[in-house]
């Protein structure tokens, strides 16, 4: 168990990282913790709990922003703006149920590092592309800023789209300043039968090519569909989600089940049904709480993800299901070994990249927790983070060894 | 070999470089044989200068790869000789961002026009960086998708300088900048290596290096091929056209529209003489009588639209609307657009010059910023015509001015920098879509102070080790890089050190 430092304001994280930088220590960031279990396991001198650098400092609903420091409780936010008829497009996954955790905690800060954006990442973006701005204080122990509260801005390089992601390795950010967009009035989701995964593949396809503009798009293979809200018992389906105000959403039903009028039966879930859905297939509802079972996401090109996904189940004993149009695999395998060279392996023709997100931390040790980088990508990679964090001092190896 | 840049302050030439420049034309053709090596005065005078054309200066050499191995064996090939590169896609960059310099090699993407791969059932189209704009909406129109960024430079404007700006267009209220379209790039660093970040899938596996990428000015590295997303186009586009008396009504008008859940596809405002100039260019049916011009444009499923034009016109009506035009036919629609779109040419004939600034401030802060730039206006003794993206708080006031009246240009020029401190003040940035370039350069400290910009340089020597990758460019200061891990940058070398920081 390492030392840990509680800090409230900007300077006692600034202080922080200039004493663990003159000491020669390693500092662990973290806000509520809830995804300590994400990334590679570290073994910092120091902890840095910034659960107490918390608070809204700025929301204005008519200028879609927002400003929070890090620490400041996501269910909170999400509950704020709700209340303004808001929402974070992005929909941040709760990591809670698939870590083994309770689901509604998590920091502003936390949802940041990670950037795992839900069903919505096809037409709203991640959290990459919402965030406009941060305060930071670097590796160095120096705080600074970049961006601000503007959705349009290119003055200096975009550093906190490049912070999202970076699970804490380049900065500790102080404060995050996000855009937040309306929430639909309604939604609707389109289930449809599906005999095979290419017919899936072919489905999502047309959907995502038409002008229903789906905000939700998922293959579901018998099994994972029956763990999931309001579809208990089915067979193999692809789920297809609008959002919007009533008259559009209706056209849009009607030409999205024109669409899908060659492929299999196709039926209708109304808002309150449709929700939950996609909350759950968000948070890998259907992975939850499984002990020690290896649980990877793959990022891919959309179209080949649904074979791709029956092909890793099949050949590892294991279970997966598509976000993203096809794009996002998350892969439950059958015990606690990884078989990292396998999936990795599996995906490399299609192009993308493999993140192992849930096993034992013995077995995150001793694998590549993130896709591994290769000659070039790496040694700059190494220089990137040597630029903000030169003495490898903010969760060093929590993304890659020796960085 | 002389150039023309009042007022601004470039790189001082390597000696060395320029003793050496028939040299180094010699190595540069032993890697781009033919006509890829232009070395005469008269035949690099089309390269002199960009969009930003009051300043002109001629490059040491323009070279023109057309593979990226060529662009890998040059780039190295500089980085061995510690030779200045300057990148260009179309040179339509407003804020001097391919400003040749002296002593730097032009290196020009033009060449790499060719769409690789139409990818509709992954939405994604793979295109090399010379490709303008709309040719890659034009190469997928006959599918139905295109790729939504649209600057209003699109018809000349290429793909690759659009990722070295992140460049924006009217319709990035609903559809994003370039960082949210572009899934991916092949890049070769100044060293000559080729890395791709992205590709069809989406988000990053380790560090998102696309998104500083994106946006970088051609200070990071050279792309040589670009993966961008592409979206179906939507069924019905319509607009409505409201004159307001006031600014103040305009702006409130913009606030309770997105306030009241709606992400219309475009909001665009333009003030009186804006209007003016416009209609007197393209005659489009503006109203003259009001202070302030909307377009509001919806887009999606016919019912959609409707119902939300309904919307619209209900708070254009409770803010005081004096006139309100819903298009009826796609002709109306392109008319309120065409007065819009020709904006530019038409300030442009109200003046011989023209200064396009392009600064961001939160909506709200509108009317005081507008009332501000009267004063100043008044006090630089020119006018000025503000058309403005009004969804997102995207500014952009158009300085008239005489280049050939003694001290005018100068005037202009601080006129400009006045209104970018004052988008500053008010809680916005320098630039919202054009580029801090040279033109923004010297203004970077109103909004960062020394940790700020010395972290963004680090970050810069991190992918060019010895800054030979379009110096003089958004940093008011060049560093080497050895300098930097004990850097502070002494506040009393930076220009405008009476500006408060934050």
């Amino acid at each position: 168990m390492s030392d840990i430092i509680a800090a409230r304001d900007e300077q006692e994280v600034a202080e922080a990282a200039r004493t663990a930088l003159g000491a020669g220590k390693t500092l662990e960031v973290r806000g509520h913790g809830s995804q300590q279990a994400l990334g590679r396991p570290s073994q910092t001198d120091l902890t840095l709990d910034l659960s107490a650098l918390s608070g809204v400092t700025l929301y204005e609903p008519e200028e879609l922003v927002l400003s929070a420091r890090a620490g400041t409780p996501r269910a909170d936010i999400e509950e704020m703006v709700a209340a303004r008829g808001q929402m974070l497009a992005f929909e941040p996954m709760d990591t809670g149920p698939l870590l083994g955790g309770t689901a509604g905690r998590g920091t502003i800060g936390g949802m940041f590092a990670v950037n795992l954006a839900g069903p919505r990442r096809i037409s709203h973006g991640a959290v990459r592309d919402h965030a406009l701005g941060i305060k930071a204080v670097s590796g160095r122990g120096e705080p600074f800023k970049s961006g601000g509260r503007v959705v349009k801005n290119v003055t200096g390089y975009d550093l906190p789209r490049l912070m999202a992601g970076a699970f804490g390795t380049l900065c500790i950010a102080t404060e995050i300043t996000l855009k937040v967009l309306p929430r639909p009035l309604m939604e609707e989701t389109v289930i449809a039968r599906v005999a095979s995964p290419a017919e899936a593949a072919a489905a999502l396809s047309a959907a995502m090519g038409s002008s229903c503009e789906v905000s939700g798009a998922a293959f579901l293979p018998e099994g994972v569909a029956g763990r999931l809200p309001g579809l208990s018992g089915s067979p193999a389906l692809v789920a297809l989600r609008m959002e919007g105000v009533p008259p559009s959403v209706s056209a849009r039903r009607a030409m999205l089940l024109k669409v899908l009028a060659g492929i299999g039966r196709a039926e209708v879930l109304e808002t309150e049904t449709s929700r939950p859905l996609w909350q759950a297939v968000r948070d890998v509802i259907p992975f939850a709480g499984a002990g020690e079972r290896a649980v990877w996401r793959l990022s891919t090109q959309p179209k080949a993800g649904p074979e791709l996904a029956a092909t890793l189940a099949a050949d590892l004993g294991g279970e997966a299901y598509c976000d993203w149009a096809g794009g996002l695999i998350w892969l439950c395998l059958p015990g606690e070994a990884s078989h990292a060279d396998d999936v990795r392996a599996a995906l490399a023709p299609f192009g993308g990249h493999a993140t192992l997100i849930r096993a034992s931390a013995a077995e995150r040790a001793r694998t590549a927790v993130f896709q591994p980088l290769d000659g070039a990508l790496a040694a700059l990679t190494k220089r990137v983070k040597e630029s903000f964090d030169p003495g490898l001092v903010l969760n060093p190896g929590r993304m890659h060894a020796g960085m | 070999m002389t150039g023309t840049t009042p007022g601004l302050r470039l790189p001082e030439a390597d000696a060395r470089v320029l003793a050496r420049r028939e040299e180094i034309i010699a190595a540069l053709r032993a890697i781009v044989p033919g006509e890829g090596v232009i070395a005469h005065e008269r035949e690099m005078r089309p390269y002199e200068s960009d969009g930003l054309t009051a300043y002109r200066q001629l490059p040491l050499v323009v070279v023109l790869p057309s593979t990226t191995e060529q662009v890998a064996a040059v780039l190295k090939y500089c980085h061995d000789n510690e030779i200045r590169v300057v990148p260009r896609g179309s040179g339509t960059s407003l804020s001097g961002g391919s400003l040749p310099l002296q002593d730097a090699v032009l290196l020009g993407l033009g060449k790499f026009n060719r769409v690789l791969d139409i990818d509709t059932a992954n939405r994604a189209c793979v295109v090399q960086p010379g490709v303008t704009n709309l040719g890659i909406s034009k190469a997928v129109d006959h599918l139905g998708f295109y790729y939504a960024p649209d600057p209003s430079s699109q018809i000349a404007c290429s793909i690759g300088g659009n990722v070295g700006e992140n460049s924006g267009g009217v319709h990035c209220l609903k559809y994003g900048l370039t960082t949210n379209n572009v899934l991916g790039v092949e890049m070769v660093l100044i060293t000559g290596e080729i890395v791709r970040f992205g590709g069809k899938h989406l988000d990053a596996g380790g560090l998102d290096l696309l998104s500083v990428i994106i946006g970088s000015e051609g200070l990071l590295g050279v792309v040589t091929e670009v993966t961008v997303r592409l979206l179906k186009k939507p069924d019905t586009a319509r607009a409505v056209l409201v004159g307001f008396p006031t600014s103040e009504d305009a702006g409130e008008c913009v606030a309770r529209i997105i306030g009241g859940g709606i992400i219309p596809a475009a909001i665009e405002m333009m003030d009186r003489d804006a209007i003016a100039a416009a209609e007197a260019f393209v005659n489009v049916g503006y109203p003259l009588d009001v202070e302030a011009l909307l377009i509001v444009e919806l887009d999606g499923p016919e019912a959609e639209c409707a119902h939300l034009l309904e919307e619209v016109t209900r708070i254009a009506e409770g803010c005081n609307s004096v006139t309100l035009r819903v298009s009826t036919s796609e002709a109306e629609r392109l008319g309120f657009w065409a007065g819009r779109k020709a904006a530019f040419p038409a300030v442009g004939r109200l003046s011989p010059d023209y200064l396009c600034m392009d600064g961001t401030i939160p909506r709200r802060q509108l009317p005081y910023v507008l009332s501000r730039m009267r004063e100043l206006s008044v006090q630089y003794g020119l006018r000025v015509a503000n058309v403005f993206h009004a969804g997102d708080g995207n500014l952009h006031p158009l300085i008239l001015y005489d280049a050939n009246a003694p001290g005018e240009l100068e005037a202009a020029e601080n006129f400009g920098a006045d209104i970018l401190r004052l988008c500053v003040e008010v809680g916005g940035v320098l630039t919202g879509e054009h580029g801090v370039g040279v033109e923004k350069r010297d203004l970077m400290p109103t909004m960062f102070n020394e940790v700020d910009l010395a972290q963004q340089l680090r970050l810069k020597c991190a992918f060019d080790d010895k800054s030979l990758l379009n110096p003089g460019k958004v940093f008011p200061t060049l560093h080497r890089c050895a300098e930097m891990g004990r850097m502070h940058v002494s506040g009393g070398a930076l220009p405008f050190p009476d500006l408060p920081r934050f």
